[in-house]
């Protein structure tokens, strides 16, 4: 028997995410780019983004390997900022932060869309570094100049 | 062997996880504690508790007694020529940082080769290349072959009179494989190389002579040896122990101190500064005790028979590829991939299922990116271990074949 638990974890969704990620790949410069890993597990992620005059992220991509978890985290996240602006990707990944984490707030579902699947996360506090480590390395490349 | 009443001496193993009977393989990482060593401890607290070596109370003689009764038998189950080769450490690493720290320091210069290899554990590779950065030595690497063993022909480049210091891994962590360590020793030694094991996967695994082995130095944890967390050995042949200055310096390890200077003990005492661990030295003795009964030639034959039945019956899995050696002669460890499922995924999927692995790069980064795996997942058995155990394993494998598929 499975436990519910860890069928929220694993959904459908996410296996196919990691399995087939979206906006997987490299851009060629002009872009911003930030490499993140967590030493302790050995998940590295490698995130491209392009950023337009007026602030908006036009595209980016992303390489990297890891857990099921933080693959799909990245692919999901790869597909919801894209064409936002820089600071609707902050929010976006505030609200994510927080539904990962499980810090008790309601979950903004229409800001999240699909990536609220990775909810799950939050029964699996060990896991929740995995969740983020796309999310952070996004915020170091939307920093580094 | 009765292993099923051996098993029973273990608290701990007797549990529901996730609703699961626990299936605990993950004794490379650290081992579990029998009675004996638990009520060791506690009778310990209970009855005879008082720093060692300092006062003529009855309770610090009990004490010391016990404490320096612990360090007899220490040196009697790895065959030291004396107990006073016996230093007391926290575990492994800190036995290696020692040997770093006051040997190496001592005899290493620019231009010496430290010699390791390319299987090791991380606490046997960062004190040799922080000692390379302070003494302009320079550390080189024995590769690992696709088997999972040391690279003879290299070997005998590798090791030459420029090297003075030859460490390696007894039995490996991250591949099984259990390196011949009494033949490389004894070719280290044909050149005057001072000789460094680390034993964490091999003590309380089967049988260890240090003299027969010939090396130098020997660490172990007691932890992974039914010991308490916290306590190790660290074994030095007396020759070298008494060039060796002091490392860490406090009470203890005196004869006597001025405003100017200071004079230290002998060994093993010179290498022992402050209050030890006094109750995991003793429930470390406890731990030996406990082996030694069952038989050290018994648990390596368990071993052996797990590892092989593992190796055999995890063959089965579509979709694996195990580590190391491919026979059964090795550690009782199995490292594997699954094309299916990183081990992270896997390992949260098996602990649903009651079943304890370690995921990860089991602190041998430089050997993962040798074998092109991001990480691997370890089952990595004891006695107390069972065929069943195994059987479940696998069951619980190919269920997660069937989740992530
Ligand atoms: C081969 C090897 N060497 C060294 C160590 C370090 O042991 P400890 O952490 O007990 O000092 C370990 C344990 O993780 C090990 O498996």
């Amino acid at each position: 028997m499975l436990s519910d638990d860890l069928r929220d974890l694993y959904q459908q969704v996410i296996l196919d995410h990691s399995r087939n990620p979206r906006n997987h790949g490299e851009l060629s410069p002009p872009c911003l780019h930030a490499h993140g890993d967590n030493p302790s597990c050995g998940d590295e992620i490698d995130v491209w983004v392009r950023v337009s005059d007026n602030g908006h992220i036009d595209d980016l991509k992303f390489t990297g390997q890891g857990c099921a978890i933080s693959q799909a985290s990245a692919s999901m996240m790869t597909q919801k900022i894209k064409g936002k602006s820089k600071d609707e990707a902050a929010a976006v990944r505030e609200d994510f932060r927080r539904v990962v984490m499980g810090d008790g707030s309601p979950a903004d579902e229409d800001s999240l869309g699909e990536l609220i699947l990775l909810e799950g996360v939050q029964k699996f506090p060990q896991r929740v570094k995995c969740a983020m480590l796309a999310w952070r390395a996004l915020e170091q490349a939307l920093e580094s100049k | 062997m009765d292993w099923h009443r051996i098993r029973a001496d273990f608290p701990i193993l007797d549990q529901k996880v996730n609703g699961h009977p626990l299936v605990y393989l993950d004794n490379a990482a650290s081992s579990q504690k029998p009675r004996t060593v638990i009520q060791t401890l506690s009778h310990y607290y209970e009855r005879d508790n008082a720093n060692v070596h300092r006062a003529l109370h009855e309770l610090s003689n009990r004490a010391t007694e016990a404490f320096e009764a612990a360090r007899k038998k220490a040196a009697h189950f790895i065959g030291a020529a004396s107990e006073d080769e016996i230093i007391f450490t926290r575990g492994t690493t800190e036995g290696i940082n020692l040997v770093a720290n006051t040997w190496g320091t001592q005899n290493l210069r620019t231009g010496d080769v430290i010699l390791i290899t390319g299987m090791e554990h991380h606490s046997n590779i960062v004190p040799w290349q922080l000692l390379a950065q302070r003494t302009g030595a320079t550390l080189k690497y024995i590769p690992v072959l696709d088997d999972g063993t040391l690279d003879s022909a290299a070997i005998e480049t590798l090791l030459t009179e420029q090297v003075k210091l030859f460490a390696f891994v007894h039995v490996s962590n991250s591949l099984g494989t259990i390196n011949p360590a009494k033949e490389l020793i004894a070719k280290a030694k044909a050149l005057g190389v001072v000789t460094m094991l680390d034993g964490a996967q091999s003590a309380g695994h089967m049988p260890i002579d240090v003299r027969d082995l010939g090396c130098d130095f020997f660490a172990f944890s007691g932890h992974k040896m039914c010991g308490p967390t916290g306590i190790g050995v660290l074994y030095g042949r007396m020759a070298l122990l008494e060039t060796m200055p002091p490392w860490h310096g406090g009470g203890e390890m005196i004869l006597s101190v001025s405003m100017e200077s200071s004079t230290y003990k002998a060994p093993p005492h010179r290498f022992e500064a402050g209050t030890p661990d006094i109750s995991g030295v003793i429930a470390l003795g406890a731990a030996i005790d406990y082996l030694q009964a069952i038989g050290l030639e018994n648990i390596q034959r368990h071993d052996h028979n797990l590892a092989n039945y593992a190796m055999q019956r995890m063959g089965e899995v579509p979709g694996i590829r195990i580590l190391g050696p491919q026979s059964g002669h090795r550690g009782a460890l199995v490292a594997f991939h699954l094309d299916f499922a990183h081990p992270h995924d896997l390992v949260e999927f098996a602990n649903s299922h009651g079943v304890a692995m370690r995921g990860g790069h089991h602190c041998t980064q430089p050997l993962m990116k040798r074998f092109k795996v991001p990480g691997t997942t370890r089952a990595s058995f004891y006695f107390y271990n069972t065929i069943e155990e195994i059987n479940r394993l696998v069951e619980v494998l190919l269920l997660a074949r069937m989740f992530f598929t």
